[in-house]
């Protein structure tokens, strides 16, 4: 049977760029959509119905939303070079790091590109914690998953270009050499060409982060 | 390999969905474990910093000497590492994204809407955020409708994940509903839930680890006290 795979995203979200690696790790031919969010398409809205959000990912008509879903799907689906590994326990820890990234890293990490003052000093010290536990899990290897890279690596990939573009543009400082195991990863990370040629323009990130650091940071 | 005869604990508190759902995980996979609650106004033990030193949140099961944390990660771990026991999660990967996809819902959206309920201050407060429960409801009686394509359960004829993930909310539900003085699930708005949530509670992996409704009606009362400014008792 064809199979008929779309994925529904923007051309910078990071959610979506994690299900671009994963797709092209398994060699699945797929059709790109990218989505203007501020007009969804009426597809995107008959697809995911209760966030309205991208990723998408439509397998044969039939959609998946929320990107670690999807992930797990796209793994038990298309089983060559598997994102997970095997044992039950380091499933568990692949999974645990994965839901760290999405639940306390990024949201410590907007609130410092976002906040002011106060709320600001206080999302860097949870940020810079929350780095710091990233760091100890991945002392001594060279991706998250091992040899290869796994669920986490890529749930953390945003670490490699969207983090230093809001540092870029708020001159927050964050990922440095107080983390030396993070940056070595996100070198090797940005290696693989899976990863080298997904980046979306970083030109093109800096005018759309700059412009929204100018919305949450107003000159008085 | 079966693990079978390696030491299994729960850390936890009777009252917590969360920890209850590795509770009901264990009991369908038949699985001996000693359940260790947390002394709740006394902070928190040695062992529950040293097994889950990110969060340090309930629950944490620990298989042998290895912790595992967060409640739906716990749920997975233990239906693949007891693999001979009864599926948890669907065998057909779409029907798991599904269920996975539900679990989320309800974990990031559904579940902090009835909190809310509890915490809102003032009629207007309170009817905004029973709507907003109601709302989920309704998603959630679509789903399963299609999960469980006629059967008992969100899983078919046994219960599974989205069971699990959903049955252990249904104390605080029903707290929610005697303090609101609402029927959030009814047979006019959510006949299948409604039945549904009766069959869950009444499974036997479920029944002797389920809250009783009164007893945290009361435990609720305390934190909401707590909650409110009185200043918790010092160890």
């Amino acid at each position: 049977m064809a199979e008929q795979v779309k994925l529904f995203k923007t051309w910078s979200t990071p959610f979506g760029l994690r299900i671009t690696w994963a797709l092209q790790l398994k060699g699945i031919s797929y059709e790109a959509i990218d989505e203007d969010l501020s007009n969804k398409s009426a597809l995107l809205l008959q697809y995911n119905p209760v966030y309205k959000k991208v990723p998408v990912l439509v397998h044969n008509g039939k959609p998946i939303s929320e990107s670690l879903v999807i992930l797990e799907y796209i793994d038990e689906t298309w089983k060559q070079n598997p994102i997970l590994p095997e044992d039950p326990l380091e499933r568990a820890n692949a999974r645990f790091w994965a839901k760290f990234s999405d639940e306390k890293l990024i949201l410590s990490v907007w609130s410092a590109f976002t906040k002011e003052g106060k709320e600001r000093e206080e999302a860097m010290d949870a940020s810079l914690k929350n780095l710091k536990f990233v760091e100890e899990e991945l002392k001594g290897k060279k991706f998250f998953g091992g040899e290869k890279i796994g669920l986490a690596d890529i749930v953390f990939g945003w670490l490699g270009n969207l983090l230093p573009i809001f540092e870029e543009v708020s001159g927050l400082k964050l990922l440095d050499d107080r983390f030396p195991s993070l940056l070595a990863w996100t070198k090797e990370l940005s290696e693989l060409p899976v990863v080298k040629y997904n980046w979306p323009p970083h030109d093109k990130m800096i005018i759309k982060y700059q412009a929204l650091y100018e919305k949450f940071h107003p000159v008085k | 390999m079966e693990k079978s005869d390696v030491k299994v604990k729960v850390l936890g508190s009777w009252s917590s969905p969360f920890v209850l759902r590795a509770r009901i995980a264990l009991n369908i996979k038949s699985v001996n474990y000693e359940f260790l609650q947390e002394r709740l106004w006394e902070g928190k033990s040695e062992l529950l910093l040293k097994s889950n030193p990110v969060h340090k949140k309930i629950p944490v099961l620990i298989h042998g000497e290895q912790p595992i944390c967060e409640s739906l990660i716990i749920v997975q771990y233990i239906d693949e590492a007891w693999s001979s026991g009864p599926s948890i999660l669907p065998s057909d990967p779409y029907e798991r994204a599904t269920a996975r996809f539900w679990a989320a819902y309800l974990d990031e959206k559904w579940f902090p809407s009835m909190r809310s309920v509890g915490i809102a201050q003032g009629d207007d407060a309170k009817k905004a955020a029973i709507a907003q429960v109601e709302e989920g409801l309704a998603l959630l009686e679509e789903a399963f409708a299609k999960c469980s394509k006629g059967k008992a359960f969100f899983g078919g004829d046994q219960i599974g994940f989205l069971d699990i993930s959903f049955g252990s909310f249904l104390g605080w539900l029903r707290v929610t509903e005697k303090m609101s003085e609402t029927k959030l699930l009814s047979e006019a708005k959510t006949p299948a839930l409604l039945s549904w949530a009766h069959k869950f509670c009444s499974h036997p992996a479920v029944k002797d680890v389920m809250p009783d409704t009164e007893k945290l009606a009361e435990f609720s009362k305390t934190i909401l006290a707590r909650f409110r400014g009185a200043a918790p008792p010092k160890s």
